[in-house]
């Protein structure tokens, strides 16, 4: 008898104190979003204006501002921020929605869907490899075309990677956004009427494409803004693919305000921090530009809309964005492909297409320096993916017991850390670790990377969550369990397959994160990707290729396992094996 | 007779001041009361009340009233109103087996437990379907597990949202028979959700229509 009223009590203490952390987990994100954001800002936006005791600055003064604004070549990388921040978007955007305009209800765009979403989870960095070397003058494709076709039998002396004005790195840049914008656009697509929609506008005779754009487009276009304002704000402010492809003389704003962290000279953290400060400018000025794009393009949209035209013949239009995805594809493919020739190429002459031997001879050389920066990026990825996915599902639940859903302008709080440039914040935030001997260990790395992967996973679960029938919650509440117990013994098993989709996805994040782990971990939490873009200088194409290759396969394996997990645990359960893929 | 039966007394729900419905019945144990009428009428809003699942925009005067005591604003798990609806929705990640003991009260041991779930099972002659995978059932054999697992929970009382509308014609009558005879034989009173006249009919039931009220 003493025993179950002990038990009883215990059980009650648990429920009260789980449904004290459903009801403190909203506060806490928010906390988790904004803190380091407003932390980091202070930490840059201070001593940009001199004020920074520990380096002796204690007077407001304009002249790092100055100092930084005289450095040769900084207006030329303030604009190679913006145009890049811009372009990248606008060609990533024009190919992702013209695709979708043209083949929406063709199996031509289930086909491409099916390689899109690997390849989301291809890193940055690893990305950016491959595609120099495709594209390098010693490159794989000028290898396949010489000496038949170009007459080369040595690699011409032409700048292509590391161009001045930067079309190296917007290319690699568009590269990764268009898989990204691709699946924000699938998922914005699953909640409005599509099918519907243009079933209407084709009635009236409307040509496929236009159709599309007229009808469709709108309503979807309000679902991918913020996505599209964070590829913005990253291309602007990107630092590991702009290392790697980006021009050098001047580099592009966020590789020189990094180049001035490093500095030697202590003084120049003061430069650095009023470059950041122009960083914030130049993503603004980005986004800003976007805006007036958008509202200009609404105008002439609603002009043509208006004149009632059918544009019926689109084939060329169709045609050409074929061709660009096509050709998206198999250029991401091929550069993941040449990463592995590299990987295991022995000797390897000019204009030969392939090594003319392959050997496992450099992975066995560095395995052993692979393992602990790997170990480092799945100790750090495993637990932001852990630890975002948990403050995720807490969340939601709260949401759902309090009858709450998420309104645009709380969307835009989660966003919050993709749209303001990392290279603003996270060095303000270094600094400010630094001041408190806090830099350089895990967890302040972890808990950076949960700022950006809490975004991804929060947006990667909201829609199962929600779409979960409610009436086997309602089943379950009316056989007397308690939230708690459903939570744990429904949704939590039922969700099992989209849980560790997000896993995966916030684990292939973390991966990924070079600068947040560079700056964090002060250069003493080496990961995978830290190590990769470091070597971009030295040009040991076979080395890189390994650490590229590892980097991208780290993620491969999350996503693997988030596939084959389900089958294992509830093996010969038709539910889990023919649900579809979240 | 008042002991074991659901009261509605005087139940009024409405939403932003406009009443959408207005209720007095009492329904005894055994008894079947059907509520019909077209959709849009206020027949799920009329469950959701008595299960405790009404959106809060909604007001809801009046008492609901089971077995003596009153359950109006009681937490939905400790109503002891057992739901059914028309698709079974049994849970897909357990087998039919931990699905009933998921539905058994706490309490005895575990052989105890599955001894119990294994009787109901015989007595409905499903007994060799314990550990399948409930979606590999048949419809019939689907709804027949669901009603035993609401009756394994010990409810006070059926609430039935329309549940043999999924079912075709001829399986319908079957499952409705043994539905409604497991409740009488359990006294337990029954609120039936449908549109179909013939559920009410062969339930017996006192019929309240609802009218579409826009």
């Amino acid at each position: 008898m003493v025993q179950t009223l002990y038990a009883r009590y215990v059980m009650t203490m648990t429920n009260r104190a789980l449904n004290a952390i459903f009801w403190v987990a909203p506060a806490l994100v928010i906390l988790l979003l904004t803190g380091p954001l407003l932390a980091g800002l202070i930490g840059v936006a201070a001593p940009a204006f001199g004020y920074f005791p520990t380096l002796g600055g204690v007077e407001l003064t304009w002249d790092h501002l100055h100092k930084a604004m005289h450095v040769p070549g900084f207006w030329h990388s303030v604009h190679l921020s913006i145009w890049i921040g811009l372009v990248t978007t606008i060609i990533s955007f024009v190919i992702v929605i013209g695709f979708f305009a043209a083949f929406w209800d063709a199996p031509f765009f289930a086909r491409i869907s099916r390689f899109v979403s690997p390849l989301m989870s291809v890193p940055h960095a690893a990305a950016a490899f491959g595609f120099a070397f495709l594209f390098a003058p010693s490159g794989w494709l000028i290898r396949l075309l010489s000496p038949w076709a170009t007459g080369f039998d040595r690699p011409p002396d032409w700048l292509i990677i590391n161009d001045p004005l930067g079309y190296a790195l917007l290319a690699g840049l568009v590269l990764k956004e268009v898989p990204f914008l691709f699946l924000m656009c699938l998922s914005a697509a699953s909640q409005i009427n599509v099918d519907k929609r243009l079933k209407l506008a084709r009635s009236m005779g409307y040509g496929r494409v236009w159709a599309w754009l007229t009808v469709v487009m709108p309503a979807l276009y309000r679902q991918i803004r913020l996505p599209i304002f964070a590829v913005i704000a990253f291309s602007s402010s990107v630092v590991d693919v702009a290392l790697i492809l980006g021009p050098n003389l001047p580099p592009s704003l966020p590789v020189q305000i990094l180049r001035w962290m490093n500095d030697p000279d202590i003084e120049m953290r003061f430069v650095a921090a009023a470059g950041a400060v122009f960083q914030l400018g130049a993503t603004l000025v980005a986004l800003m530009a976007w805006w007036l794009l958008e509202m200009l393009c609404s105008y002439l949209m609603r002009q043509m809309q208006s004149k009632g035209a059918r544009h019926q013949n689109d084939q060329i239009v169709r045609q050409i964005f074929n061709i660009a995805m096509l050709a998206m594809v198999t250029i991401s493919a091929a550069s993941i492909v040449i990463l592995g020739i590299w990987s295991v190429a022995g000797y390897w002459r000019f204009p030969e297409a392939l090594p003319r031997a392959m050997n496992l001879m450099r992975w066995l050389d560095n395995a052993s320096n692979l393992w602990g920066p790997s170990f480092n990026a799945i100790k750090i990825g495993v637990a932001a993916a852990l630890i975002s996915v948990v403050q995720t599902l807490l969340c939601l639940e709260n949401e759902k017991r309090h009858d709450i859903r998420l309104t645009q302008s709380a969307l835009r709080l989660i966003y919050l850390p993709l749209i303001v440039p990392q290279i603003a914040f996270i060095s303000g935030i270094s600094i400010l670790l630094v001041r408190y001997g806090l830099d350089g260990s895990f967890w302040p790395v972890t808990i950076m990377h949960v700022v950006f992967v809490f975004p991804y996973t929060y947006l990667a679960l909201e829609a199962s969550f929600h779409d979960l029938d409610p009436r086997y919650m309602q089943t379950a509440t009316a056989l007397g369990k308690s939230q708690n117990r459903i939570f744990f013994q429904i949704k939590l098993p039922m969700l099992l397959k989209p849980i560790l989709t997000a896993l995966a996805l916030g684990f292939a994040i973390s991966v990924a994160q070079y600068l947040p782990t560079l700056m964090i971990g002060a250069g003493r939490v080496p990961t995978i990707t830290t190590e990769a873009v470091a070597l971009a200088s030295g040009g040991d194409r076979r080395l890189i290729g390994i650490y590229a290759l590892v980097q991208t396969l780290l993620p491969a394996v999350g996503f693997a396992l988030a596939l084959v997990l389900p089958k294992l645990l509830y093996p010969n359960k038709i539910y889990f094996s023919k649900q579809r893929e979240a | 007779m008042a002991e074991h039966s659901l009261i509605l007394k005087n139940l009024r729900i409405s939403l932003a001041g406009d009443t959408l419905l207005d209720i007095d019945a009492e329904v005894a144990p055994g008894e079947v009361l059907a509520v019909m009428g077209p959709s849009g009428s206020g027949k799920s809003t009329l469950l959701n009340a008595i299960s405790g699942f009404l959106s809060p925009r909604f007001s809801c005067h009046g008492q609901i009233i089971l077995d003596g005591q009153d359950i109006t604003h009681e937490d939905p798990s400790r109503r002891k109103i057992g739901l059914m609806f028309q698709e079974p929705l049994l849970f897909p990640h357990m087998s039919v087996e931990e699905n009933l003991l998921f539905a058994l009260p706490r309490g005895g041991s575990k052989q105890e437990r599955c001894e119990k779930v294994r009787e109901k099972l015989r007595a409905v002659h499903l007994e060799d379907l314990g550990a399948r995978d409930p979606l590999t059932l048949s419809g019939g054999q689907q709804s027949r597990i669901a009603l035993m697992r609401v009756l394994l929970s010990k409810p006070k009382a059926l609430l039935l949202d329309e549940p043999f509308s999924a079912l075709d014609v001829e399986l319908r009558d079957r499952v409705r028979t043994f539905v409604f005879g497991l409740a009488q034989q359990n006294n337990l009173p029954v609120v039936l959700v449908t549109h179909d006249k013939a559920d009410a009919e062969a339930a017996k039931a006192q019929i309240i229509n609802l009218l579409n009220h826009k």
